[in-house]
C-alpha cells in the first residue's frame, strides 16, 4: 500500500495493521539482536581500546608513544572508512568464521569493526575530562596504574561514559540498518526491500516508527542511569 | 622522639635543577630536611616553590641534581615510585578528593586498596584521624556535600593515613573561603607538634611564623635566604626577601 493508491489515512492505519507488523515482528528481533551483541562487544573492546590509547599517550600514565601512534593510526583509519565499504570488506571474515556472509550473525564482524574505534574515542574523550589534579592526587598515593584506571579514571568519568555509549549504541542502531541493504535482514533491510524497492510506504513507515522508538528508549535509558549517577554523587 | 632522631636527615636535595622546554624553573636547590622539621617554603607566585614540592615525589621530573628520601636516590632510574610517593603524603590546592566515593572511601583508597593493609585496622586509623580534625560524623557524606575547608582536613587524613614520612602541602588554604583558612591551618599546626616532618608551601605568613622550623625564602628559581622564622620576619638579610614581606605589610 502506498500513497499513489490510497489516502495518507489508510496508509498509516495499515501501517499499524497485523499484515504488516508479521513482517515487522522477526525484523525488530533481528535489529535488537544484532544491535544487543554489537553493543555488548563495542563496550568491551572500545572500553579497552580507549583506555590504552588514554594510558599509552604521551601525556598518560604509562606513556608508549610509538605503539599509541600506531594504534591510534589504525582507529583513524577504521574511522575514515564509510561503514558501508567496512561492511563489504568485512563479509570476507564473516564467511570464513560463521561460513555464511549473509543474516544477522554475519554482519556483526562489520559493525564491530565500525563501531569500536568510534566509541574508543569517544571514552577517550570522556576519560580525558576527569581533572587532573584526581589523577595526580592519586599518583600521589603512590596508587599502581591498573588500580588508577579502575577505582579513579572510569568511575569518575562514569556518568560521560554511559552518554557516550548512549551515542555509540544509536550508531550501532543505524549502521544495522544499513547492514540490512547487504543482507544483515533487520528492519533496515525490510524498510529498503519493502518500502523502497517495492513501494509499500506503510511497512517503511512501521520500520520508522520502531527505529525512533527504539532510539528514544535507549536515548531514555542512558540519560536517566548517567543522571543517577551525577545525582548520587551529589553533582547537581 | 629522641634527639638522635631529629637530627636524622630525612630528605636531602642536592643541587636541584628543573627546566621546562629549556627555561630554567629551578636552579641549584640544596636543602636537606631532618625527621620531625617543618620547612616553610615562602616567595612570589611563579618563583618555584610549587614545583620545588611536586618534584620530591616525582610529580615533576627533575633535570639535575639529586634527590635522596630516607637513604633512596629518587634521581635513580629504577626507583619505585609506588612505594615511594606511599611514604610522602600530598596535600593539595584543590583538595582534589574523589567525589565519586565518600569521605570514608576516599580516606581508605590508599590504606586498603593501594597499601593492601588489613581493612580494620585502617578503618580503626582512619576513624581516630577522622575524629581528630572533627569530621567523623560526615564520614559517609560525599565530597561534594563538604565546605572546602572539611575537605582539606578530609584531604589531610587521606594523605595521613597512608602513614607518610613526610607530608608535603601545596598551598592548601589558597583556594579557601578566609573564614575556613584556619580549621585547616590548626589542623596543620597540630601534626607538626607530634612531630611530623612537614614541608609547606604556603601565603599566610603569620601562620608560617608559627608553625615553621625554618623558612625558605625562594625567588626566580634559586633559594635566596634560609633562616629560622624569628630571623626571617624581623630581619631578613636579602633585599628580594625585604621587598616580598613589605608587600604583607598593609
Amino acid at each position: 500500500m502506498n500513497l499513489m493508491n490510497s489516502s495518507f489515512f489508510a496508509v498509516i492505519k495499515s501501517a499499524f495493521g497485523s499484515e504488516v507488523w508479521a513482517i515487522i515482528t522477526p525484523a525488530i528481533v533481528d535489529t535488537v539482536y544484532m544491535t544487543v551483541l554489537t553493543m555488548v562487544f563495542t563496550l568491551v573492546l572500545g572500553l579497552i581500546l580507549g583506555i590504552v590509547l588514554l594510558v599509552t599517550a604521551e601525556e598518560g600514565v604509562h606513556p608508549l608513544p610509538l605503539f599509541n601512534k600506531v594504534i591510534g593510526a589504525v582507529v583513524n583509519v577504521l574511522r575514515s572508512l564509510p561503514s558501508m565499504i567496512l561492511i563489504i570488506l568485512t563479509l570476507p571474515l564473516s564467511r570464513m568464521v560463521i561460513g555464511k556472509a549473509y543474516g544477522p550473525g554475519a554482519c556483526i564482524f562489520a559493525l564491530v569493526v565500525s563501531c569500536v574505534p568510534m566509541f574508543a574515542r569517544l571514552v577517550e574523550n570522556s576519560i580525558m575530562e576527569v581533572p587532573k589534579g584526581k589523577i595526580e592526587a592519586a599518583k600521589a598515593m603512590g596508587t599502581p596504574n591498573f588500580q588508577l584506571i579502575i577505582k579513579v579514571l572510569i568511575p569518575e568519568a562514569l556518568p560521560s561514559l554511559i552518554r557516550s555509549f548512549t551515542i555509540a549504541v544509536i550508531a550501532i542502531i543505524s549502521v544495522t540498518a544499513l547492514a540490512g541493504s547487504f543482507g544483515a535482514g533487520g528492519l533496515g533491510d525490510v524498510a529498503v526491500r519493502f518500502g523502497y524497492s517495492r513501494f509499500k510506504t506503510d511497512i517503511l513507515i512501521a520500520a520508522v516508527v520502531v527505529l525512533v522508538i527504539i532510539v528514544q528508549l535507549v536515548q531514555f535509558i542512558g540519560d536517566s542511569l548517567s543522571k543517577y549517577i551525577i545525582k548520587k554523587r551529589f553533582l547537581i | 622522639m629522641t634527639i638522635e632522631e631529629k637530627h636524622q636527615v630525612l630528605l636531602q636535595i642536592n643541587g636541584l635543577h628543573k627546566e621546562y622546554d629549556g627555561t630554567t624553573v629551578l636552579d641549584d636547590i640544596n636543602l636537606s630536611i631532618h625527621k620531625g622539621e617543618v620547612v616553610v617554603i615562602l616567595g612570589p607566585s611563579g618563583c618555584g616553590k610549587s614545583t620545588l614540592l611536586r618534584c620530591m615525589n616525582g610529580l615533576e621530573k627533575i633535570q639535575g641534581g639529586e634527590i635522596v628520601f630516607s637513604g633512596k636516590d629518587l634521581t635513580d632510574k629504577n626507583v619505585d615510585w609506588q612505594n615511594t610517593r606511599q611514604q610522602i603524603g600530598m596535600v593539595f590546592q584543590n583538595y582534589d578528593l574523589f567525589p565519586h566515593m565518600t569521605v570514608m572511601e576516599n580516606v581508605l583508597l590508599g590504606p586498603v586498596k593501594v597499601q593492601k593493609r588489613d581493612k580494620a585496622e585502617s578503618l580503626e586509623q582512619a576513624e581516630q584521624l577522622l575524629k581528630r580534625v572533627g569530621l567523623f560524623e560526615r564520614k559517609d557524606a560525599y565530597p561534594r556535600q563538604l565546605s572546602g575547608g572539611q575537605k582539606q582536613r578530609i584531604a589531610i587524613v587521606r594523605a595521613l593515613c597512608m602513614n607518610p614520612q613526610i607530608m608535603l602541602f601545596d598551598e592548601v588554604t589558597a583556594a579557601l573561603d578566609p573564614e575556613m583558612v584556619r580549621e585547616v591551618l590548626d589542623v596543620m599546626l597540630g601534626l607538626a607538634k607530634q612531630g611530623m616532618t612537614m614541608m609547606i608551601v604556603t601565603h599566610e605568613m603569620g601562620f608560617a611564623k608559627a608553625v615553621a622550623d625554618r623558612i625558605i625564602f625562594i625567588d626566580a628559581g634559586k633559594i635566596c635566604e634560609i633562616a629560622t622564622p624569628d630571623e626571617f620576619f624581623s630581619n631578613p638579610t636579602t633585599e628580594r626577601a625585604k621587598q616580598f614581606l613589605n608587600i604583607f605589610q598593609y
